[in-house]
């Protein structure tokens, strides 16, 4: 069954997929601390931070419409979270509406708010866009174990990647057979299908965790993560990590 | 040494009470290549589990003259390599090469001997190269063969498979039986794919409700009609 991988583009070639995955992900959060600390006044330095992720998508040979796609994603939630701000916020008055009994009203450093709240969120997923489809994922999980996340997290997660599109295949076929013996009826006998179908999708996944512990156990799994620790940490990296970290600074020094 | 498998008088019942081997005895000598078939449920894959302790029935079970004891698991697992019937179920890792890895880390051996064995086994397999992909992006043939190689990379004298043909078409069935043919250790091979249980075994046990029911020459069992449809093994007269 084919799927959608989360690390899509991962297996192209560029200058920033040959980079170590903990250079990338130190790098990224540098990026993201930097966009989120800068005060909402400096509008130029976020088109200057604009200008890096830009540059850096571009030399990571991305598909650009498959990047400015994933990143719309992102505005949904965060406008729902930012939406009130514009209201609650106090200032110079930019519209005032009354609705039934109350009197709501917009300030103008409201919207200025929201705007730059979008604005930070929109390049911190192009950020984090950039690192997960230039990484494999085992690459990535490998990266933040040597960084110091614990193992089990690490093991959580790769499971959870390894076997998401198994299940996502067992639903798929769950619903063919479904539909195939005439889905319908009222809404309440669809309900108790779907409930069905959950609680058997949830046995089978306790049942193939059952086999796959058995499996590991099989080649002498005790209960001890062990891994072999094959990244490696190149010049480019130093170079690359040193480079960045002046290049988000820069802007604080010429204007502040 | 001369028994590689010694197990005398086994049952096993499951936790739901379910009774999954009955008085089980079964004797494999070094170099065998048995097969032990039976019908769905018949306790086949129950007693693979009890060959490298997954499952402990209530009698002892000596492997290579080791008995099952918590202090010999990790010396009979390496000498027992089992393969599960589902590999989605055997390569739980998000490449290749971490997979066929996972038996040789856990053993402690050095980086250099964990990827020489990696590379050999699959190799061995006719699956060199393929380290770097994901499991889940292979075909389900490629997928058997490399659930072969995570326990060959182990070096085991005695190789266990649950149903190596399940859901292969003809032509990946007949290259895998090809390929373990080549492979010199004990083999122990539980199906009920007769066509394969002809082509690779010269002894076949025949399993029912838990119990052993026969257990000869292949030719002989598989020659004794009545038998067979008795056990849900061939078609029934109708």
């Amino acid at each position: 069954m084919k799927h959608s991988f989360i690390d899509e583009y991962s297996d192209l070639d560029s200058f920033i997929h040959r980079l170590d995955p903990r250079t990338k992900l130190i790098a990224s959060l540098a990026f993201i601390a930097a966009v989120v600390l800068t005060p909402a006044s400096n509008w130029r330095v976020f088109i200057f931070y604009f200008c890096i992720i830009s540059f850096l998508l571009i030399i990571s040979k991305l598909p650009p419409l498959y990047v400015l796609k994933r990143s719309l994603v992102i505005f949904p939630f965060v406008f729902l979270i930012a939406v009130f701000i514009p209201f609650f916020k106090e200032g110079e008055i930019a519209g005032s509406y009354n609705i039934w009994l109350w009197q709501v009203s917009v300030t103008y450093s409201g919207l200025f708010i929201l705007a730059n709240v979008m604005v930070k969120a929109w390049l911190c997923i192009l950020a984090l866009i950039l690192l997960s489809s230039t990484t494999k994922l085992a690459e990535l999980l490998k990266g933040l174990g040597q960084l110091g996340v614990p193992r089990v997290m690490i093991l959580i997660l790769s499971f959870m990647y390894r076997y998401i599109f198994v299940l996502a295949d067992e639903v798929m076929r769950m619903k063919q057979a479904r539909d195939s013996r005439n889905f319908g009826r009222n809404r309440l006998h669809q309900l108790k299908t779907i409930g069905n179908m959950v609680g058997t999708l949830f046995i089978r996944s306790y049942e193939r965790g059952e086999r796959i512990y058995a499996a590991m156990l099989s080649r002498g799994f005790d209960g001890q993560i062990r891994t072999m620790q094959n990244l490696s940490f190149r010049p480019v990296d130093a170079y690359f990590s040193a480079i960045f970290c002046l290049i988000l600074i820069f802007p604080c020094v010429i204007w502040w | 040494m001369d028994k590689v498998i010694e197990i005398k008088n086994l049952s096993f019942n499951y936790p739901d009470g379910h009774q999954g081997l009955k008085n089980v005895d079964l004797i494999v000598c070094p170099g065998e290549n048995v097969a032990v078939i039976g019908p769905n449920g018949a306790g086949k894959s129950t007693l693979l589990l009890h060959l490298n302790g997954i499952l402990r029935g209530n009698s002892t079970v000596k492997i290579c003259g080791l008995v099952m004891e918590d202090k010999n698991l990790k010396e009979i697992r390496k000498r027992v390599g089992l393969v599960f019937q589902d590999p989605e179920d055997q390569l739980f890792s998000l490449s290749v090469f971490d997979d066929v890895a996972f038996g040789p880390i856990n053993m402690d051996y050095s980086e250099s001997e964990v990827r020489q064995r990696v590379t050999r086994s699959l190799e061995w397999v006719g699956m060199g190269g393929y380290e770097q992909r994901s499991p889940h992006h292979l075909s389900f043939g490629e997928k058997k063969r490399i659930a072969i190689a995570t326990v060959l990379s182990l070096d085991p004298e005695i190789l266990v498979i649950d149903e190596p043909t399940s859901n292969l078409d003809p032509r990946s069935k007949w290259t895998l039986v090809e390929l373990l043919k080549q492979f010199p250790m004990t083999k122990i091979i539980a199906t009920h794919d007769l066509e394969l249980v002809n082509a690779l075994c010269h002894r076949t046990v025949v399993m029912d409700e838990g119990k052993v029911v026969a257990d000869g020459d292949t030719e002989v069992i598989l020659g004794d009609i009545p038998l067979l449809k008795d056990h849900g093994l061939a078609r029934a007269n109708l």
